[in-house]
């Protein structure tokens, strides 16, 4: 199985020359890429740059905080996350100016959940050998 | 005002869950409504757009069969998809190869069966509707995107669910009046409000449903048009755009940020401002998606798009009525037809043929279509002179 295909509760595509996200994820890191020509920070990760067409990129950890900018709790899913819901999806902003669409900690009662409220992104590991990450209260 | 390339006919079968029939039967139905009333032959078609969500079809490549059953076999013909938006699609496209002269007479064909699959296969299919390699992985659907800008709207601007409700009660008025909407009766707010929660803080009936449907729309030069029909509708103005499928990339939840660069597009073409528009089909997926398209197209000011549906202003008797049909949460949403049918009923408002929920003396109408989470926009500004 290769990296990428082990990211996510459920995969739909496994190659690209992102995997290295997933490794990542698997050592607790959470990164995106950087250009190393013109500086643009991207997320999702993207070896290739749009700003630049350059494909020398560097990869970046993501430590800050930021906030929720949108969210909803599911409570039907798609095929494949049916016994999953209720799930909590939300978008986080980041002062460096990326966002990050995911999963919300499951462990945060739904009624705490607000638009604004400062999170932070966290690798995870899912059943068996599949990797993840979900925003958690800082 | 341009009047180089109309509308002369339009079309559409009945909205259904299920209609019982194929996907060629049905446009022919669609086809046969749109040819009615007018001095054209098949034959003088010259070529044929197909519009579909063809994740949806079991034919391959549907255009062939089509265009086989409704006569038009030997003349080109085009397969478009932008998923929700692909029958708008069509029509530029349509309009495009009029305007450069290669065709003068095309039919736009709009259809989808959604009923063709099962529901294993529509739920694999909500799975793959956002960035499958970013998104999906974590069980993103298209209820969910919507639901996540109504989550947005409501922080930003103090929208609320009560408010969001109201645009069902409209379209279900208005739908009331229409024999082809799948959902006909009347609903209150309440009944909005006690529906399951699908995806916070969207319910069942804030949500559109599947259905089977098609529609025609036929488009001809100027030359050809007047001879076809005594009731042409002109092509005014277009304007097309796209946001990025994948939501992280999106600066903001609270709009469509692909809707009023195409919206402006539009109005710039048409020589004309939101405060022009006589009545207008927007894009109602979902009810917070009619709100956001009411500051979107300029309708209300950003944050104020509730006062006109709580002011009764989008009303077919209201100062800027919008989807007087009953929009796509009450006819249903077949994928490929649902553009054809919104410019459908704008083309009859300008011909005065809509009864009660006729917008009286309605000279200029605006059709918005989206595809997917808000990832494509279609304009089309109609004129009656």
């Amino acid at each position: 199985m290769s990296e990428f295909q082990r990211f996510g509760v459920k995969s739909f595509t496994g190659e690209t020359k992102s995997s290295e996200f997933a490794a990542y994820l698997e050592r607790g890191q959470f990164i995106t890429t950087r250009c190393k020509q013109c500086r643009a920070v991207s997320f999702p990760p993207r070896v290739d740059c749009p700003e630049c067409r350059s494909s020398d990129v560097e990869w970046i950890e993501v430590t800050e905080k930021g906030r929720l900018q949108a969210f909803t709790v599911v409570h039907y899913g798609p095929a494949g996350f049916e016994d999953r819901a209720p799930y909590t999806l939300g978008v986080v902003g980041f002062p460096m100016g990326i966002r990050v669409f995911g999963e919300i900690d499951e462990a945060i009662p739904t009624g705490e959940i607000k638009v604004g409220m400062v999170l932070r992104v966290v690798p995870i590991r899912l059943n068996g050998e599949r990797v993840s990450y979900h925003f958690e209260k800082d | 005002m341009e009047r180089e390339v109309a509308i002369v006919g339009a079309g559409q079968t009945p909205f259904a869950r299920r209609c019982g029939i194929s996907i060629s039967e049905m446009c022919f139905g669609a086809f046969c409504n749109a040819m009615e009333g007018l001095n054209l032959k098949t034959e003088d078609i010259d070529a044929s757009v197909v519009c579909s969500a063809t994740e949806y079809d079991k034919q391959r490549s549907p255009a062939a069969v089509i265009c086989e059953y409704l006569g038009f076999a030997g003349k080109p013909t085009f397969c478009v998809e932008s998923l929700c938006s692909s029958g708008s699609s069509g029509l530029r496209t349509a309009y495009s190869l009029i305007k450069a002269g290669l065709h003068d007479v095309v039919a736009v064909v709009g259809f989808q069966k959604m009923s063709e699959m099962s529901s294993a296969e529509a739920a694999e299919r909500m799975g793959r509707s956002g960035d499958v390699m970013w998104e999906s992985p974590f069980g993103l659907s298209m209820p969910a995107a919507f639901a996540m800008f109504a989550s947005a709207h409501m922080a930003k601007y103090g929208t609320t669910e009560e408010q969001m409700a109201s645009v069902r009660v409209k379209s279900s008025r208005c739908a009331s009046f229409n024999k082809e909407a799948v959902f006909q009766k009347e609903i209150t707010i309440g009944e909005v409000m006690n529906s399951a929660v699908i995806v916070s803080p969207l319910k069942l009936l804030d949500c559109c449903a599947n259905a089977d449907g098609a529609g025609v729309i036929l488009l001809a030069n100027k030359d050809r048009a007047g001879s076809i029909t005594d009731k042409p509708v002109w092509i005014h103005g277009l304007g097309a755009s796209a946001s990025s499928c994948t939501l992280s990339r999106r600066a903001t939840f609270s709009t469509i940020p692909c809707s009023w660069p195409a919206a402006k597009d539009a109005y710039e073409m048409a020589g004309v401002g939101p405060e022009d528009i006589d009545v207008a089909e927007v894009h109602d997926c979902f009810t917070i998606t009619e709100i956001i398209n009411y500051e979107d197209l300029g309708f209300a000011k950003p944050g104020e798009g509730v006062r006109l549906i709580e002011a009764g202003q989008t009303y077919p008797d209201g100062r800027i009525p919008v989807n007087p049909d009953g929009g796509i949460l009450s006819k249903g949403h077949p994928i490929g037809a649902t553009g054809i049918s919104q410019i459908r009923t704008i083309v009859r408002q300008l011909r005065g043929e809509c009864g009660k929920t006729q917008v009286h003396g309605a000279r200029i109408g605006l059709v918005q279509n989206l595809g997917g989470p808000g990832i494509y926009a279609f304009i089309t500004i109609l004129g009656r002179d």
